[in-house]
């Protein structure tokens, strides 16, 4: 008797929580995102992971941002902008009335203006700002997108507008600002901190002038944001915003068949054909804005010969390793960028499955017995990458077709790029998210000669002069137009000289139910929910 | 019995020590270097690298830093998280009482039962009961955690729609923690419905994480009780005429607990270090995730000081477990 009306009461608890959250939907909206983690903290700028993007870029805004579902850049705090003739000086003009939000221990008393901008910039920049070491001074991505060298300058010509003056020109300088490391926070709300002694709250109790103020967070369990109405877009249509942190894969997929979540992110490939079969969930795809690939060591014997590195691409099975690791979420690579990017060249035929022209060139470059060659395969799963170990074995096995034996090694992940950046392989896989959706930030950063030196992303050491001036004169000329051809040769000597065999680009795939009403998919992997609705 | 716990406590101290020592150079033993595990692919300069190891103190000698942070510990000062940068005290203060409130929610579940059904399955020996009971408990024993979860969300949640799939708390409440421990914060709160949604919530990670130590406990208790049910005094009680419960109950139960006692004490330290999968598969935000993650990470600081946290947990519950011996068994006390 006693159990039985537990079990009743129990029921009774679960059916009225999911009755009262119906109800609560129906006249509060609120959108529950199952979110894989916990964010590192609540400023972005020193944050590295997705997981920590996706619970700042709620908050905070941007001088310039990226349209929702693309790469393109539109106004941000910054309603219009001019770049000098030699693109080294940026005006901004900033909006008015851009209210900020406020929390239980601080009412803002102004508006957003360029005193704000400064210090966000100045905190990240100038070692003796009072905030400069505050939670970290590992200002990770304002180092890797070469600020410290790129800025001359930053000053206020009046409230509301603001001067950037650069060492040199730099084309991808607007999408390096709509990233989420220049998320903007109040000179205001850091002076208050300060004088109270408590400069740390300003990234744990944040503010700013996003579509959602925070709060509540609880680590590895809750982040609530609210609505802000009066964000300068106007209020979001949902009221309010729920990350309900579920690290297990097979469990989010659990929560959103059961509508305790809306969208998840990351689906385990096995769930696939029951996210797609399941009547009340969409699965939204597309390609991601990444690349994984094996990189050969192009300074090293003998993979210095481009006709060896040729040989190598036409011996490995692509589709198979497609098919069997990726499953139904990857798509073949063909150039070291996604086709998702702006001057992605598709007039370039990828390098045909033959193992016999393979062996003939092989045998052509002076190793008509095959040759040794070492293999590395990265230790952890990568969002391009969601097994390495395999995809070397799959390789392996292809070569040793063509009489190339291969070793294939490993090692922890940290120690594992850092002798990637040493250049002790001879091939190893790696891969790229991309930051900014800026060519640049592929062709150059991966693929560069200054990439190439120890400690740099170019892994294949691989320097091409051609290559090189190609790149970086896209990297400094304002026109896209003229950027773009830039861009398409440069893919084309790379598709000739071969430094990377490129493996794929893994899909972003993301289960959505069906009450939800306008998601975007972020070509970042940004999960963002201003203009988002519930049915 | 003054001197059994001084005795006991004194060893405390430098079992305290040696973990600390332990926890700080193992980790550093592992390969790895957290500042380049912060990198991700976009790889670190050499000179950022060096730098950024200067400021957090890793180019100086292990034995060097091991004595700061012994220094910085003994003023309170834990250290911060190298990822978060928040202190790793609060960290800990924040996910310590999840782990505490499901982990004595596992061992009420197990105990009652396991106790129960071992005594049950020694006492009737040999019969279907008693091959039944054990039959379970070693499946209990040898079920893959994982597995064991997302079968049970997927009947009584996905399937009967019996209990919520994962987390503490509907997300309808909001329930400022006031003591960490849900069930007595949502009682502290006036919201209609949020302690039977915390205690729903409860269900499933509670039977997942109490099946192991529920299997220990039967099987333990069952050998106990078959070999104090063999004894001449339980004869001699039986042969005085006490009804058959009481001699099983008060006299064979009592003398059973020992080793029984032992069990549960481990068991009890095994819960309060976190249940890393059971925590991962039901959302549950507790120490053991934190840890895992900390190792995966490098995170020195949240590893160093988590792992000295939990030992003294674990300690403290040693020395409950000890104090207990003596309760049940007055010999004990004296020993020497």
């Amino acid at each position: 008797m006693k159990l039985s009306t537990l079990k009743l009461s129990i029921f009774a608890a679960v059916s009225s929580a999911t009755m009262l959250l119906a109800a609560q939907c129906a006249s509060a909206k609120t959108l529950v995102y199952c979110s894989e983690g916990s964010p590192e903290n609540f400023y972005p700028a020193i944050n590295t992971t997705g997981t920590s993007f996706d619970a700042n870029t709620q908050i905070y805004s941007r001088l310039v941002e990226f349209q929702r579902g693309s790469t393109n850049i539109e106004p941000g705090l910054a309603e219009s902008w001019e770049i000098s003739e030699d693109g080294t000086i940026y005006t901004f003009h900033l909006r008015r009335g851009v209210k900020w939000q406020s929390n239980k221990n601080f009412k803002t008393t102004r508006d957003f203006n360029v005193d704000d901008v400064l210090f966000a910039i100045d905190r990240q920049w100038n070692e003796s700002n009072p905030y400069f070491k505050v939670t970290s001074s590992n200002h990770t991505y304002f180092n890797d997108m070469g600020m410290p060298k790129l800025l001359k300058s930053v000053e206020r010509l009046d409230d509301y507008t603001l001067k950037i003056t650069l060492n040199r020109p730099e084309a991808p300088f607007l999408s390096d600002l709509a990233m989420e490391y220049a998320g903007i926070q109040s000179k205001e709300y850091a002076d208050a901190l300060l004088k109270t002694g408590t400069p740390e709250k300003l990234d744990q109790e944040p503010i700013g002038t996003g579509p959602f103020y925070l709060v509540q967070y609880q680590k590895d369990a809750i982040i609530r944001y609210r609505a802000f109405p009066d964000y300068y877009r106007g209020k979001a249509k949902i009221d309010d915003l729920v990350f309900a942190i579920t690290p297990d894969a097979s469990v989010r997929w659990a929560k959103l068949q059961k509508g305790e979540c809306h969208i998840m992110p990351y689906p385990n490939p096995a769930d696939l054909d029951a996210m797609r079969s399941d009547p009340n969930v969409e699965v939204l795809e597309q390609p991601g804005l990444n690349i994984g690939y094996l990189a050969y060591n192009t300074q090293k014997k003998p993979l210095d010969d481009v006709r060896v590195r040729k040989a190598f691409n036409m011996a490995i099975n692509k589709k198979a390793i497609i098919d069997t690791v990726y499953l139904s979420t990857g798509i073949g690579a063909v150039n070291p960028m996604p086709p998702s990017i702006w001057s992605y060249n598709d007039a370039i035929k990828d390098d045909p499955y033959d193992p016999d022209a393979a062996k003939k060139l092989l045998a052509e470059a002076g190793y008509p017995n095959g040759l040794q060659t070492d293999l590395w395969a990265m230790p952890v799963q990568r969002p391009y990458n969601p097994n390495a170990r395999r995809i070397a074995e799959l390789m392996q096995a292809d070569l040793a077709k063509i009489g190339v034996t291969v070793e294939i090694k490993s090692f922890e992940w940290g120690e594992y790029r850092k002798r990637l950046q040493a250049g002790e392989h001879q091939t190893a896989q790696l891969g790229w998210t991309g930051d900014n959706g800026d060519p640049d930030n592929f062709l150059n950063n991966l693929l560069g000669c200054a990439a190439a030196a120890p400690g740099g992303g170019n892994i294949a050491k691989w320097c091409d002069k051609d290559f090189d001036a190609l790149v970086m004169q896209a990297k400094v000329t304002n026109d896209k137009a003229q950027r773009t051809e830039l861009y398409k040769q440069a893919q084309v000597v790379f598709k000739e000289q071969a430094p990377w065999f490129t493996i794929a680009h893994a899909m972003q795939l993301k289960p959505v139910r069906k009450e939800v009403v306008d998601f975007k998919l972020s070509p970042f992997s940004r999960h963002t929910f201003y203009g988002v609705d519930l049915k | 019995m003054i001197r059994f716990v001084l005795t006991r406590v004194s060893l405390v101290v430098p079992t305290f020590l040696g973990i600390t020592l332990l926890a700080f150079i193992l980790i550093r033993l592992v390969p790895g270097d957290p500042i380049e595990t912060l990198a991700g692919e976009r790889g670190l300069d050499p000179a950022r690298h060096e730098a950024l190891r200067a400021e957090y103190g890793f180019d100086r000698p292990i034995l060097f830093q091991y004595g700061i942070y012994i220094g910085h510990v003994l003023q309170g000062d834990l250290g911060r998280s190298l990822i978060t940068h928040e202190p790793v005290l609060s960290e800990f203060r924040s996910l310590f009482p999840a782990t505490v409130e499901l982990a004595l929610c596992a061992i009420a579940f197990a105990l009652p039962i396991g106790l129960a059904a071992g005594m049950l399955a020694a006492v009737r020996r040999n019969s279907i009961f008693d091959h039944g009971v054990m039959a379970i408990s070693l499946t209990g024993y040898s079920m893959p955690i994982f597995w064991w979860g997302l079968l049970l969300i997927l009947l009584f949640s996905v399937q009967l729609d019996l209990t919520p799939v994962s987390g503490r708390i509907s997300v309808m409440y909001f329930v400022e923690p006031v003591t960490g421990f849900l069930l007595i914060d949502t009682l502290l709160s006036d919201q209609d419905g949020a302690f039977l949604s915390a205690v729903s919530h409860l269900i499933l990670p509670t039977i997942v994480l109490g099946t192991v130590p529920l299997a220990v406990t039967a099987r333990m208790t069952r050998s106990a009780m078959l070999e104090v049910l063999g004894e001449d005094y339980i004869r001699t009680a039986r042969a005085k005429g006490l009804p058959r419960w009481r001699v099983i109950a008060v006299h064979a139960l009592r003398n059973a607990l020992i080793p029984v006692v032992t069990v549960i004490g481990l068991q009890i330290s095994v819960l309060f270090t976190g249940a890393i999968l059971t925590e991962t598969i039901f959302s549950w935000p507790g120490v053991g995730k934190w840890l895992v993650e900390a190792i995966n990470r490098r995170d020195y600081p949240v590893l160093q000081a988590g792992t000295l946290l939990i030992g003294a947990t674990v300690m403290a519950v040693n020395l409950l477990v000890d104090l207990l011996y003596g309760l049940i068994n007055p010999r004990i006390r004296y020993a020497k």
